[in-house]
C-alpha cells in the first residue's frame, strides 16, 4: 500500500485567476471549436491518400482526365486542402487575437490597480 | 574558370557580405539567437521555406520522381501538409511561451534540468544526423556540379563546412535568416523557370506533357520498358509498401513540427500573430515549390530520361541535367548554384539550432542552473559549439566518403523529431497531468525507438552482393528484422506511450499547479518575450 500523496499546498497565482476567468474560458472554447475539427479533418484527408494508394492501387489508377488518374488528382488536391485550412485558420485566429487582447488588457489593469492600492 | 564555379563564388561573396553586416548586429543573446525578434512575417516565412527545403527535397525529390514516378510525389504532398501541424498546434504556443529553444516551453512547468538535458540531446541528435546527411550529399554533389573545375569531395565538404560555420559563428541568426531568404528566392526563381521551360518543351500543352508521363521509356536489365509514371507502386511495392507509405506520412506530418531548426525560426518574429503569418507565407512558397516538382521530376523522366541520368551522375543530378537539356550550360550552372545555396542555407539553420540548444539548454540551464555567469557567455558558448558541431560534421562526412548510404539519416531525423520531440511538446502544452518523468521517458523512448528501429530496419540491415564495397555496403549483413525504412508507425506511438506511462507512474503536483501559467501564456501571449532593439 502506498501512502496517500499530500495535496500540493500553494496559493493561487495571478495565472490561476486569469485561467478561471470567463474571458479566458471563452478564448479556449473558441480556439478548441476551430482547431480540433480542423486538425482531425486534415489528418483524415491526408492519411486517406497513403491508405488508398497503398491498399487500393487499382482504384487510384482509375483515369479521370486523359492519362491523369485519381491518385495524382487526390495528391494534388492535398495542396489546396492545406492552403484552404490554413486560410480558414488565419481568419478564425483574428478572433482569437481579439479575445486574447481583452484578457491581456484586463490582466494588466488588475496589476496596475494593485500597484496603485499599495 | 567554369561557369558553375563563377556562380558559386558570386553566391559565396554575397553571403559573406551579409554575414559581415549581421555580425555587427549580433551582440547579446536575443540578437544572436533570435535576430532580436524583429524578423517580419513574410521574411520569416521565406526563411522557413529556405530552412526547410533541403537539397534532399530539391534534387532528391526531382530524382525520385524522375526514377519512380508518382510514388516520389507522395513526399512532396507530405512535406507541405505537415505545415498544418506546425500552424495549428506548435508555432504560436512556442512563440508565446519560449525564448530560444523548444525546451523553454517544457521547462516552464517541469523540472528544468533533466528536461532540458534530454531535450538538448534529442535536438543535437536530430540536427547532427540531418547535417551529416546534408554534408555527405553536398560533397558528392559539389564534386559532380563542379567536375570541370576538378574540386575533390574533401575540398567540397570542407568548403561547405567552413562557410556554414562562418555564417553562424559570426553572423548568428540574422545572417542565417538572410542566407535562407536569398536561397529560397533563388530556389523559387530557378524552379519556376525550369517548370516554364518544361512546359515550353511540350508547347505549353498539359495534355502532351501528361501523355508523355504516361509512356516513359527506359532500360531495365538490358530490356526496354515503357511505364505509366503516374501509376502508383513503382517505389512502394507489396508486401510492405502500403505500411511504408503510411509510416512515411506519419513521420512527415508529426516530424516537421518537431524539427528544432524549424521551431527556432518562430522565435525570430515579434509575436505569435507574426509567427502564424510566417507559417502561411512558408506554406505558400513550400506548396508552390512542391507542386512544381511535377514539372521537375516528370520533366526529367520524359525529356532527359532515366537511362541518361543513370550514366551522368545518378538520381540527384536529374534537375541540373534537365536544366542542361532545356537551356544549355549557363542554366545548368545557375541550377547548380541554387542547389549549392540550398545546401548551405539548410546546414546553417541546423548548425544554429544545435549550438543554441547546447549553449542555452545545456550550458546555461543544466550546468549553471539558469544563471549566465557573465554577460555574453551564452553567445560565446554558442559560437564555440557551432564551430565544434560544424567541425565534427565535416570530419564524419569525410570519414564516410561520397558513396556512403546516408539517406536513412534524414528518415532518422524526422523519426526522432516525430517520436521524441513532438509528443512532449504537445503533451506539455495540452495535458495538465503531464510531468518531468513523462517528458524524460517520452524523449528517451522516442529517441531510442527511432534509432533502434532504423538500426534493425532495411536501411542498415541487408545482404549486399559482393560487388557492393566500402561504406556503400549495409552496416549489418543480414535480413532486416524490422521491415520498414520509416519507423514512425511504431516509434511515434511508443514515444507517446513512454511519455504517458512515465507521467502516470509518478506524481508531481508542482507541474500540475503551474499548468495554468503555461496555458495562459501560450494562449494569450501575456508576458511573452518582446522584440528587442538592434
Amino acid at each position: 500500500m502506498s501512502e496517500p500523496v499530500p495535496r500540493y499546498q500553494a496559493e493561487k497565482t495571478e495565472w490561476d485567476r486569469i485561467a478561471e476567468t470567463r474571458a479566458f474560458k471563452d478564448l479556449m472554447a473558441t480556439k478548441r471549436s476551430f482547431i480540433i475539427p480542423a486538425f482531425v479533418f486534415f489528418l483524415v484527408y491526408y492519411f486517406l491518400l497513403p491508405i488508398l494508394v497503398g491498399y487500393a492501387p487499382q482504384l487510384m489508377s482509375t483515369k479521370v482526365i486523359g492519362i491523369v488518374n485519381l491518385a495524382y488528382l487526390f495528391a494534388l488536391s492535398q495542396f489546396f486542402m492545406a492552403w484552404i485550412v490554413a486560410f480558414l485558420y488565419v481568419k478564425a485566429a483574428n478572433n482569437f487575437d481579439n479575445l486574447a487582447q481583452d484578457i491581456i488588457k484586463e490582466a494588466e489593469g488588475q496589476i496596475k490597480k494593485r500597484q496603485e492600492a499599495r | 574558370m567554369s561557369t558553375p564555379l563563377v556562380m558559386f563564388l558570386v553566391f559565396i561573396a554575397i553571403t559573406i557580405g551579409i554575414t559581415y553586416w549581421a555580425s555587427k548586429r549580433s551582440a547579446g543573446s536575443s540578437a544572436y539567437f533570435a535576430a532580436s525578434r524583429r524578423v517580419t512575417g513574410w521574411q520569416n516565412g521565406i526563411a522557413v521555406a529556405g530552412d526547410y527545403m533541403s537539397a534532399a527535397s530539391f534534387l532528391g525529390i526531382a530524382g525520385i520522381i524522375a526514377f519512380q514516378g508518382y510514388d516520389g510525389f507522395m513526399f512532396s504532398v507530405g512535406w507541405l501538409v505537415a505545415y498544418l501541424t506546425v500552424l495549428l498546434v506548435v508555432a504560436e504556443p512556442l512563440r508565446n511561451a519560449g525564448r530560444y529553444t523548444m525546451a523553454d516551453v517544457l521547462a516552464y512547468r517541469l523540472n528544468p534540468r533533466p528536461v532540458r538535458a534530454m531535450a538538448s540531446i534529442s535536438t543535437l541528435t536530430v540536427s547532427t544526423f540531418y547535417m551529416i546527411a546534408q554534408m555527405v550529399g553536398a560533397g558528392a554533389l559539389v564534386t559532380l556540379l563542379l567536375k570541370d573545375s576538378g574540386i575533390s569531395y574533401h575540398t567540397a565538404v570542407i568548403g561547405v563546412g567552413i562557410l556554414m560555420i562562418g555564417y553562424v559563428v559570426f553572423g548568428g541568426m540574422l545572417a542565417t535568416t538572410w542566407v535562407q531568404i536569398i536561397k529560397a528566392i533563388l530556389l523559387m526563381a530557378g524552379t519556376i523557370l525550369l517548370s516554364i521551360l518544361v512546359m515550353a518543351h511540350f508547347h505549353f500543352s498539359l495534355g502532351d506533357f501528361f501523355n508523355a508521363i504516361g509512356h516513359v521509356t527506359y532500360h531495365e536489365k538490358g530490356q526496354e520498358v515503357v511505364k505509366d509514371f503516374l501509376q502508383p507502386g513503382l517505389r512502394y511495392k507489396p508486401p510492405y509498401g502500403a505500411l511504408e507509405l503510411i509510416s512515411l506520412g506519419l513521420a512527415l506530418i508529426f516530424g516537421t513540427a518537431g524539427l528544432p531548426h524549424i521551431l527556432v525560426r518562430f522565435y525570430t518574429v515579434p509575436d505569435a500573430k507574426t509567427a502564424r503569418q510566417s507559417v502561411v507565407w512558408a506554406m505558400i512558397l513550400i506548396g508552390t515549390f512542391y507542386i512544381m516538382t511535377t514539372f521537375l521530376g516528370f520533366g526529367a523522366a520524359t525529356i532527359v530520361g532515366r537511362d541518361f541520368i543513370s550514366t551522368h551522375g545518378g538520381t540527384n543530378m536529374s534537375a541540373p541535367l534537365l536544366a542542361q537539356a532545356l537551356a544549355g550550360n549557363i542554366f545548368f550552372a545557375f541550377i547548380s548554384a541554387i542547389a549549392f545555396a540550398t545546401i548551405l542555407a539548410v546546414v546553417a539553420g541546423l548548425t544554429i539550432s544545435a549550438s543554441t540548444s547546447f549553449a542555452h539548454d545545456f550550458w546555461t540551464n543544466v550546468i549553471h542552473k539558469g544563471v549566465e555567469r557573465k554577460p555574453g557567455e551564452e553567445v560565446l558558448v554558442a559560437r564555440i559549439s557551432a564551430f565544434v558541431v560544424g567541425a565534427v560534421a565535416i570530419a564524419i562526412a569525410i570519414l564516410l566518403g561520397p558513396t556512403a548510404n546516408v539517406a536513412f539519416l534524414v528518415a532518422l531525423a524526422f523519426a526522432v523529431a516525430a517520436s521524441a520531440n513532438l509528443p512532449v511538446i504537445v503533451l506539455s502544452i495540452f495535458w495538465r497531468r503531464f510531468n518531468t518523468m513523462g517528458a524524460v521517458t517520452g524523449l528517451s523512448v522516442g529517441l531510442l525507438a527511432s534509432i533502434g528501429l532504423i538500426l534493425i530496419g532495411p536501411s542498415l540491415m541487408a545482404v549486399d552482393p559482393p560487388s557492393v564495397t566500402g561504406t556503400a555496403r549495409h552496416l549489418i549483413q543480414a535480413k532486416a528484422w524490422f521491415p520498414l525504412e520509416n519507423p514512425g508507425i511504431l516509434s511515434i506511438p511508443l514515444g507517446f506511450l513512454g511519455a504517458i506511462l512515465g507521467t502516470l507512474l509518478s506524481h508531481e503536483p508542482s507541474s500540475e499547479h503551474k499548468f495554468n501559467e503555461l496555458l495562459v501564456r501560450s494562449n494569450t501571449g501575456l508576458g511573452a518575450e518582446r522584440a528587442g532593439a538592434v
